[in-house]
């Protein structure tokens, strides 16, 4: 569990801290995320594993090594930059080649090495390419192949496919998934888009203001954020005020104000709860139903998406609309019903 | 119409630049003592002159010492500055790169004046060293401004990647850096070596028996059977920098082009 271990880091450029007592474990042969808006500090924490910005306090360990006197040239990291950082008085095989003179390979091996990882991200026959004559995509493989020949312990990404259009960013989304799989060095991504996060990553650290909120495989992040800021980066969400009155059992019960008092599964509340904690309950709009009887109010706005609608459904006594997504319109007033076993209770933070 | 008169325009403008330049060349060839119209027959008996004149060639000497360890040294002065502006954030950054600057705007004779009383206070005699250091407060400058747009003109992300690919810092510099700075890095020697080649006061007040060209030309104007020699000497300096700059030009293209090992 702790082939990458993190340990209290905090990093300031003079100001409040960018990087805020962060821990943080990643395992071999991972493919870890770390997902937050742009400021959040992840670029920065980053920076920090690969050697390019020093902790202010904490520890940064590879392998059981202690690397915060390790400079970035001497760690077992490679980094694929938001840049690409091509460097353009070089050709595609010698940009890949790069990192390799202190191997000290005869020719014809160092040829053999770089021509299989041109494969491996698909750029047969480019070798001899000048790098100012590169796609973006292709430009996105060099980085991805120069960093990878290296044999790192840890490849670090930097938002590598932001630079890219929506279409080839899905298409090497897939690619890099499969590249990980193939090669099985430990991936640790760095992104604002949740969807590649969610998509890519065995694991995803949501980072907010410098800290991490939330460390847990996609399909919790989605379904039990720990907390209103990952509920509301990850997808979308409604929320309702509610108190906490009963935990019995394996059931708890709040009243939710407008939706009336509900009985919810204990296990859909975060931890930390107490009795008589006034909470948020939330619930995705794929989640919220239209029915026969259950909470009345009436569509304010829908768009058509394809294979399923998004509405905007007011309802009396709250000044925001509930989103639903559904694949039927109903016309004029509707009810809502709010099955409670989707509904999870998040701390109101203080 | 309106783009005939340009046109015009652009002709008399490069006329007035270069004419007076080549009036030079054309009177070093002419038979006569006097600088004047009509031209009277062709001659390289001025360009003879100047193959026997020790002096001049002396001088000649002297300016190529001066201005080849000028633009080295100002050029690496520039480039170390210039990567510490640019590369890091440093407190005082914006001060230091004033006082770099500064002696621009200094009048060079005050500059030459001080730098003479200066050598004369802490007892240093006048020389072509002198004339160096006094050459270098005017040089870095001018290296300094060439080499910051260049270092600014490339992705810092280039040096960190190739440390991230297991180079040190100054391996960095010599397969990442020179190449990528290397057209900034020849038109500083070149502007440095031109400024100090033909820099005059300063010389003039640091050099002591030992004259540089600029001070030589100065010394030959007082006698008036000399000038054409003169003449000969400024066209072969005019002929010798059309030469350097095409090299130049030659070598940063192949810096732009090259690709080192494989296929």
């Amino acid at each position: 569990m702790n082939f990458l271990k993190i340990s209290n880091v905090s990093k300031s450029f003079g100001g409040p801290p960018v990087v805020n007592d962060v821990s943080l474990e990643v395992s071999r042969g991972e493919f870890f995320a770390l997902l937050g808006p742009s400021g959040c500090g992840k670029t920065t924490l980053l920076r920090m594993i690969a050697g390019f910005e020093t902790p202010d306090s904490g520890t940064i360990a590879i392998d059981g090594e202690a690397m915060n006197n390790v400079p970035p040239h001497l760690r077992p990291t490679n980094m694929v930059f938001q840049s690409y950082a091509i460097f353009p008085h070089l050709n595609v095989f010698d940009n890949i080649a790069y990192g390799l003179r202190k191997l000290k390979l005869p020719e014809d091996a160092l040829r053999a090495k770089v021509e299989a990882m041109l494969a491996t991200v698909r750029l047969e026959g480019l070798g001899a390419r000048a790098a100012d004559q590169l796609s973006g995509g292709q430009r996105q493989r060099v980085a991805l192949a120069r960093a990878l020949v290296r044999e790192p312990k840890i490849l670090l990404l930097d938002e590598p496919l932001g630079a890219l259009d929506k279409r080839l960013r899905e298409a090497m989304q897939v690619e890099l998934r499969a590249i990980q799989r193939k090669v099985g060095i430990t991936f640790l991504l760095v992104t604002h888009d949740q969807e590649e996060a969610l998509s890519l990553s065995d694991r995803v650290a949501v980072m907010h203001q410098g800290r991490i909120l939330q460390v847990a495989d996609p399909r919790t992040l989605y379904e039990r954020p720990n907390c209103r800021e990952v509920a509301d980066f990850i997808g979308e969400m409604n929320f309702f005020h509610a108190t906490l009155r009963e935990i019995a059992g394996a059931s708890a019960t709040v009243n939710a104000g407008l939706l009336g008092v509900i009985t919810l599964p204990a296990i859909n509340l975060a931890p930390g709860i107490k009795l008589d904690d006034h909470i948020l309950l939330a619930i995705r709009p794929e989640h919220v139903r239209f029915a026969a009887s259950g909470v009345a109010g009436d569509i304010a706005a829908s768009t058509f998406l394809g294979e399923r609608s998004h509405f905007h459904v007011r309802i009396a006594g709250r000044s925001e609309p509930v989103f639903v997504s559904g694949n039927a319109l109903p016309i004029g007033a509707v009810h809502l019903d709010f099955p409670s076993e989707k509904l999870i209770g998040l701390p109101i933070a203080d | 119409m309106k783009n005939k008169s340009l046109l015009l325009y652009a002709f008399a403008y490069l006329a007035f630049l270069y004419v007076p330049v080549l009036v030079l060349p054309v009177f070093s060839f002419n038979d006569s003592q006097f600088i004047a119209f009509p031209l009277s027959g062709f001659t390289t008996r001025w360009y003879g002159a100047l193959a026997g004149d020790s002096a001049m060639q002396h001088a000649l000497g002297n300016s190529l010492k001066v201005g080849i360890v000028t633009a080295l040294l100002s050029t690496m002065l520039g480039l170390a500055a210039a990567r510490a502006v640019t590369r890091y954030r440093l407190r005082g950054a914006g001060a230091a790169l004033g006082f770099i600057s500064l002696p621009l705007f200094i009048p060079d004779i005050v500059l030459g004046l001080s730098l003479l009383m200066l050598l004369g206070a802490v007892g240093l005699p006048l020389s072509l060293a002198a004339v160096v250091m006094g050459h270098l407060l005017v040089c870095v400058p001018f290296a300094l401004t060439v080499l910051i747009a260049r270092f600014e003109g490339f992705d810092k992300n280039l040096e960190e990647a190739s440390a991230d690919l297991g180079e040190d810092g100054w391996m960095t510099f010599w397969r990442i850096t020179a190449p990528l700075m290397l057209p900034g890095i020849i038109a500083s020697l070149l502007l440095t070596f031109i400024t100090s080649f033909d820099e005059f006061l300063v010389a003039f007040f640091l050099s002591g028996t030992e004259a540089t060209l600029p001070i030589y030309i100065w010394g030959q104007l007082r006698f008036p059977e000399r000038l054409p020699m003169v003449l000969a000497l400024g066209a072969v300096i005019l002929a010798m920098s059309v030469v350097l700059v095409i090299c130049a030009e030659y070598v940063r293209n192949l810096g732009v082009k090259n690709r080192v090992v494989g296929a």
